[in-house]
């Protein structure tokens, strides 16, 4: 618990800091990296001050999205042809199915691995086709979110700002200095880097060990500051290359909230009020501590089972000694809540409690500070709801920083909802029923090589409620663009990896676009002055009522599910059976 | 064509400086500065490597500790990282399957191994598998639990076995971590040097 409070006082000593830094940057005002973003507006043939409504930077951001995808499922397809191989991967392993899955989850910033990746990507993969989405899929979620902030604080405006400089001045300004030094850091502290092959050792028992190296510290940095989680081993964050000591892993955990905490702050400054950040701050904040404290005293608690084989109850089945109980939960409900999906230890092996920390993070729709960038936007959403909700309560129109809140925007971010729990419980309820037949064209669907798996529910690795509970985590994960994972299931047959990938991409833009639709039209509206009638939305009761649109949003869209799933198994697990 | 030109420039521009220019200034400076970390940390004995610091390996001896039990591959397959991914209630994890021990054999085979007792509750790192399969450390509660067997199969005295679990002993984030812990690697390391 100690370890939650010291990690919690380091994220709020950042966010004000980190949040004058963002501001400073989008407003324009940095100019340190001139000599290098001068020339790339030159290159890319665009004015960075040309303000462009809703529409149009939606169309930006759709095309730089589809573009790269596309690149890099080429890249992936071609990945015998390419230099930096020294495994000497072709690429047969990466079937078009399995290369659609990944280049959608790299790009959507969701980093969802169906493969394994010491056994399929080679390094130009790790760190060219795939890497890159780490960096530009961050910069568009910071370009989303300070988009509509832009459509919040400005009053009469036409546009929301220019998706291109945003995207540029994020990752000049924020991503890549930030890494630098990162990325030195985890070198330091043990992380590989290099371009050697994996390493034949024996050991001094005179057995051979081969074992994995890479350039991985200028991955890991990425993958953890951008929200990202796509791990350069299977084992993800677990894995000691890429973690390798109780430091580098509580680095780790301060770079997933530094960008998405800052972003409250970069918030309250630019609609002229630091309070009303703060609030949005606050709520994320309850949110958070409530899931850690839960999950820790779940996983301390343990399981019951082990008691009779004369065994400390602790679970630490998937867990890394280095990091203990407490580590490994902090860093899951780090990880969920940012939308990182990196993982320290295997979900899939938390008691029911403890995992459905994790799941009710991301179901929540990735608003506990959430992804770079995402995080805040859909917390906005929230926001609006929860203004709604507070207007019909009263009796009075529902407005929010002196703008009044339309049908419009209540139905944009309805559609973000909602688009979000028809593609997690449509896909899971689809999963749990389809049968592929076994033989046939149809039974190819579900199939990898020589193993047949025939009914969708074949591919998870546990029996019961905790194997319903791995394929909703599966499309909870895709959907809300986490990328963690109950990693037991099988993911890598046709049929999960073109829902799984379809799941990441409406998760992704069916909520981009409804922000952005809100942002154009706020951006018009006319600011009237608070009244007495006004709900003030600086407030700790406004905290409050957020936390509580945010759960009960959550439970009722949700509470079925999960009473079928880690509901019942913790009630099996506490019953002895 | 006013958005297509800078979508694919764009897209180049993060192929170029991110994909490429980044991590070969960092490779570039990593091998410079901290050649020992970024080539894996690699533990040298009378010249040869004898594996990682950070990577866990197998010891079967019973003359050495032996690191917890592994998920990768056929155990600590550093090329092939993983954790077992069973639940709480599967009955595989508990009481185990045909070719797979479950807690209840590994909890069977520690004590008949270690000699010891039922009365003793066992360290639960002893028989649960680490997420990456490759977890260098057990905790020192089950290096002592193992300390006395180390220690008579290598014909020294348990206090000898004992200073060195102390010496290597970590307790990392000013002791807010959980339970202190030692590197296996290291301490058989040593133990092969008390022979």
């Amino acid at each position: 618990m100690l370890q939650i409070i010291l990690y919690f006082l380091i994220i709020l000593a950042l966010t004000k800091p980190m949040g004058l830094y963002l501001a400073h940057v989008f407003e324009g005002k940095a100019r340190w990296m001139g000599w290098l973003e001068r020339p790339l507006y030159r290159l890319l043939g665009i004015q960075p001050d040309e303000d462009q409504d809703w529409r149009k930077y939606a169309l930006c951001t759709l095309a730089f999205s589809a573009f790269s995808m596309l690149l890099t499922y080429g890249l992936l397809r071609m990945q015998g042809l390419l230099p930096l191989n020294p495994q000497g991967f072709s690429g047969e392993q990466m079937t078009p199915h399995l290369a659609f899955n990944t280049a959608a989850s790299f790009m959507t910033n969701t980093n969802w691995q169906s493969y394994s990746p010491e056994s399929t990507l080679s390094y130009f993969s790790n760190m060219v086709s795939l890497a890159i989405h780490n960096w530009a899929s961050a910069a568009v979620g910071l370009a989303v979110a300070v988009a509509l902030v832009r459509g919040l604080a400005r009053k009469s405006a036409g546009g929301i700002g220019n998706f291109w400089s945003d995207v540029v001045r994020g990752t000049l300004y924020v991503l890549l200095p930030i890494c630098a030094v990162g990325a030195i850091i985890f070198v330091a502290s043990g992380v590989p880097q290099t371009f050697e092959g994996p390493k034949a050792i024996t050991t001094i028992e005179g057995a051979k060990q081969t074992i994995a190296l890479g350039p991985v510290a200028s991955q890991e940095i990425i993958k953890q500051l951008g929200t990202n989680g796509g791990g350069f081993f299977n084992a993800n964050s677990a894995h000691p290359f890429e973690n390798p000591t109780p430091w580098a892993d509580l680095f780790s955990k301060v770079l997933m909230f530094l960008i998405p905490a800052g972003l409250t702050y970069m918030f309250g400054r630019m609609v002229g009020n630091v309070r009303q950040g703060w609030a949005v701050f606050a709520a994320m904040s309850v949110l958070f501590l409530a899931g850690a404290g839960i999950s820790t005293v779940a996983e301390q608690s343990g399981n019951p089972a082990f008691a009779q084989y004369g065994v400390e109850r602790a679970n630490m089945e998937g867990k890394e000694v280095r990091f203990g109980i407490a580590g490994s939960t902090l860093f899951a409900s780090i990880t969920t809540g940012a939308s990182c999906g990196a993982v320290n230890s295997m979900h899939d092996s938390y008691t029911p409690i403890g995992g459905l920390v994790p799941l009710f993070n991301i179901l929540t729709g990735e608003v506990i500070f959430g992804g770079v960038g995402a995080g805040l936007y859909g917390m906005l959403l929230f926001v609006i709801l929860a203004v709604f909700i507070a207007g019909l309560m009263v009796g009075r129109t529902p407005e929010y920083l002196g703008k009044k809140i339309g049908k419009f925007e209540v139905q944009m971010a309805m559609i973000a909802v909602l688009a979000m729990a028809i593609s997690i419980l449509g896909m899971t309820a689809l999963g749990s029923v389809l049968e592929l037949p076994k033989q046939g064209s149809m039974a190819a669907l579900n199939t990898l090589g020589e193993t047949v798996y025939g009914p969708m529910t074949g591919n998870l690795n546990n029996p019961g409620p905790h194997g319903f509970t791995e394929m909703l985590y599966a499309f909870t994960s895709a959907t809300g663009n986490n990328g963690s994972a109950f990693a037991g299931i099988t993911a890598n047959t046709p049929i999960y990896n073109t829902l799984l990938g379809l799941a990441m991409i409406i998760g992704r833009f069916l909520v981009i676009i409804p922000v952005l639709a809100i942002a154009g039209h706020m951006a018009r509206k006319k600011v009237a002055p608070a009244s007495a009638g006004t709900f003030p939305t600086d407030s700790a009761t406004f905290t409050l009522l957020l936390v509580g649109v945010v759960v009960i949003v959550g439970a009722l869209t949700f509470f079925p599910a999960l009473a079928l799933g880690p509901i019942v198994e913790h009630l099996q697990m506490t019953g002895g059976r | 064509m006013k958005i297509i030109r800078p979508a694919i420039v764009l897209t180049l521009f993060f192929v170029l400086v991110t994909g490429f220019a980044f991590p070969y200034l960092i490779t570039g400076i990593a091998q410079t500065a901290f050649r020992h970390q970024a080539n894996g940390s690699m533990v040298t004995v009378g010249g040869k490597v004898v594996g990682s610091e950070l990577i866990g390996q197998s010891f079967e001896s019973s003359k050495f500790f032996h690191p917890r039990p592994s998920a990768a591959g056929s155990g600590y397959d550093a090329n092939n990282s993983s954790g077992t991914n069973l639940g709480p209630t599967n009955p595989k994890l508990l009481e185990g399957e045909k070719d797979f021990d479950g807690i209840k054999q590994l909890a069977a085979k520690y004590r008949e191994l270690n000699g010891v007792g039922a009365d003793v509750v066992l360290p639960v790192d002893a028989v649960t598998r680490s997420s990456s399969g490759l977890d260098p450390h057990i905790t020192v509660d089950n290096a002592r639990l193992q300390a006395a067997r180390v220690a008579k199969e290598n014909g020294v005295s348990r206090a000898e076995i004992d200073r060195l679990i102390r010496e290597l002993t970590e307790t990392p984030l000013f002791g807010l971590g959980e339970k202190p812990y030692v590197n296996v690697l290291r301490l058989n390391e040593r133990v092969a040097g008390l022979r």
